[in-house]
């Protein structure tokens, strides 16, 4: 015969080992969110403050191959060089949402814009955006296309655009599209126009 | 004081107009790396850099101890003492042939000291070619045999190992510059033909490179194949003497009829050679290849492969309708887009077709230029980006005409694209990208679609001729 006392000291126990069985299979399961939400690199969103405006995004859709315009209130800071970073990143937050139009590699990111009198802009992304990069002459067209027109059709005065990788000159984006020289924004727009035209 | 300042002013001038002397260099050929760094010159002799001679080829750490500089390389201990000409290896002493130099903790040795120093820390013995400054480590070197044709006329180099040169050309030779192959002559430095074409070859080594150099009476081109192992010498198609016995199929059809004398050359670009005799004839270049696969089309299928494939037949249909054309890519060899333009520009072709293929979409895609911005020509100079400048309106008919013929069967767009070297040509330029007629890569190797795609491009070429010959 168990004694009384072992008997409610086994019962104690168990309710113990269950609760703790419980607390544990929680804090497994939070855990794998927390790896979720770490293995998820994109950008982190604009800074909310100051009001948001009205701009227009240019969105290169892969199906037809063009650019649509599309407009967007996005949070926009003074300065036209934080203005420019915050609208390449609101391009970036479609192009790395899992229902893209044109997807982009996980981790790109554009690291910074530098606006240089008269008229040039100078974009820096990360390795993550180009070494991943899709490669052929048209998707890496859009993309280029997509960030120039952007930054034309909402910073005033921006003729010429150059794109840097990790702060270094680099050939190509994915052995297509140049980088090695500047984009003259008229040309660009001229060559998203055909693109529009074209699919026509 | 007036005459003080012109006297200024004048050495100043001539001090800027004096020609900038070439940086000296010399070349390092080791089975572990080739490498080529800068010779800095000090008490009237060649110095180098210790650690940067030492660092590809092992693990090395040095640091200033007291007087002395500390050498470490893998397990052997060096030791030098700046201003002395007496050195320590693994403990025992080495001459040097002129002072050891210490600047901005950069240890400098005399050139002439490697062939004494380097062995003692690889174990190996080592050869400098003094004057050329090239130092061959444990390295057989890589040696090539010459064929030449007379019939065609033709030169064949065949090398013992790839290589990679860069080439240019000037009027009446063609030159090959090796930096990184540790090229060596296997015969005489000096052949000649006794032929008008491709007269002489020479072998020459200069400042830490091998030069080979073609001498002829008309332009020359060279190609790669095989590799990079094989690099064929041949008269550009558009020098080609124009009475030569029955020309070569790919060059000048005998179908083709004379074109019309050199015309005014456009404006900003070299003109002819008073010999020469245009004709009419395409460039056909199959993008990337060798190291750059291009894109990963499928999980077997490689940009550079299916390229290939597509050239060709472009060839085959265009050679069918009596163009002659010139492939310059036959094999899996690797071309930067300079060199790729370059020879082009040096053919003088009718039209430029650069091929690409893409897995996204579906049809044809027909580029011409999208120009940098800053291209600026200035009377005869022409801006290396911007070249093509004069001649975009003929590239976007040409691209038209091709398209048009394309849309009869496939979908087809034409666009303007950032892609080189299409703003590099000096030549009526265009690109096809083609991609999968339905939603499957696997078609772009289809016989059938690659021969369908092929036989239009070359159609809209040939419906082009009038306009492509007038604009050269």
């Amino acid at each position: 015969m168990i004694p009384r006392h072992l008997q409610i000291g086994m019962a104690v126990l168990l309710v113990v080992v269950l609760i703790m069985a419980f607390y544990v299979h929680r804090m497994r399961g939070r855990v794998a969110e927390t790896g979720a939400r770490v293995a998820d690199t994109r950008p982190v969103a604009p800074p909310v403050a100051g009001p948001t405006e009205q701009v227009t995004l240019y969105v290169a859709y892969d199906d037809a191959g063009v650019l649509h315009a599309q407009s967007a209130r996005v949070p926009l800071p003074a300065g036209r060089q934080q203005r420019a970073q915050e609208l390449l990143r609101a391009l970036l937050g479609i192009y790395l949402d899992k229902n893209s139009p044109h997807p982009l590699p996980a981790g790109a990111e554009v690291r910074d814009v530098y606006m240089v009198d008269p008229g040039l802009a100078v974009i820096d992304t990360n390795s993550a955006f180009a070494d991943n990069h899709r490669s052929g002459v048209l998707v890496e067209e859009l993309t280029i296309a997509s960030f120039v027109r952007t930054l034309a059709a909402n910073i005033p005065g921006i003729n010429r655009v150059k794109i840097l990788v990790d702060g270094k000159e680099r050939d190509t984006l994915a052995g297509h599209a140049d980088l090695s020289d500047f984009y003259d924004t008229s040309a660009v727009g001229k060559a998203a126009d055909q693109l529009e035209t074209a699919a026509q | 004081m007036r005459w003080i300042s012109f006297v200024l002013a004048g050495c100043l001038l001539l001090e800027m107009a004096a020609p900038t002397p070439e940086e000296k260099r010399i070349s390092i050929y080791s089975p572990a790396a080739d490498y080529s760094l800068s010779v800095t010159q000090r008490e009237g002799k060649d110095y180098v850099g210790l650690l940067e001679i030492l660092e590809p080829l092992g693990s090395v750490t040095a640091k200033m101890q007291g007087q002395k500089w500390q050498l470490r390389f893998n397990d052997i201990d060096a030791q030098f003492t700046p201003g002395s000409n007496k050195a320590r290896i693994r403990g025992r002493e080495v001459d040097l042939p002129a002072r050891f130099l210490m600047e901005n903790n950069r240890g400098l040795i005399p050139l002439d000291s490697l062939v004494t120093l380097l062995p003692h820390f690889l174990g190996i013995p080592v050869l400098l070619h003094t004057t050329a400054r090239r130092l061959f480590i444990s390295e057989a070197g890589t040696t090539y045999k010459t064929e030449f044709s007379k019939t065609t006329p033709k030169l064949v180099l065949n090398f013992s190992s790839p290589v990679n040169p860069t080439i240019g050309t000037e009027p009446g030779k063609l030159n090959m510059i090796f930096v990184r192959d540790p090229l060596l002559p296997s015969g005489p430095e000096s052949v000649n033909f006794n032929d008008k074409a491709i007269s002489s070859i020479t072998f020459q080594e200069n400042n830490g490179a091998a030069e080979i150099t073609v001498n002829g009476g008309v332009p020359l081109l060279a190609s790669f194949s095989n590799d990079g192992r094989t690099i064929t010498v041949a008269p550009a198609p558009s020098a080609a003497p124009a009475p030569a016995a029955p020309p070569a199929a790919s060059v000048a059809p005998a179908a083709t009829p004379a074109p019309p004398a050199a015309g005014p050359a456009p404006s900003g670009l070299p003109a002819p050679a008073p010999t020469a005799t245009l004709r009419y004839f395409a460039v056909v270049d199959a993008s990337h290849g060798g190291d750059e696969r291009g894109a990963a089309l499928s999980d077997k299928l490689t940009e550079k492969d299916v390229t290939l494939a597509f050239a060709q037949r472009i060839r085959q249909e265009l050679e069918s309708r009596g163009i002659a054309t010139l492939m310059l890519r036959d094999s899996d060899s690797t071309l930067t887009v300079d060199q790729r333009a370059s020879t082009t520009n040096t053919a003088r072709p009718a039209i430029y077709i650069s091929v690409h293929a893409a897995s996204d979409g579906t049809g044809v895609r027909v580029y011409t230029a999208l120009l940098p911005s800053g291209g600026d020509n200035r009377g005869p100079f022409v801006a290396w980006d911007a070249a093509q400048s004069p001649l975009l309106s003929v590239s976007q008919a040409a691209a038209s005409s091709i398209a048009a013929e394309l849309r009869k069967k496939i979908p087809v767009r034409s666009l303007i694209a950032p892609l080189r070297p299409l703003n590099n040509v000096t030549s009526a330029a265009i690109a096809i990208e083609i991609a999968p007629p339905s939603g499957d890569v696997a078609d772009l190797s289809s016989p059938t679609y690659q021969q369908l795609i092929a036989a239009s491009v070359a159609t809209g070429v040939v419906s082009m001729r009038d306009k492509l010959e007038a604009s050269r």
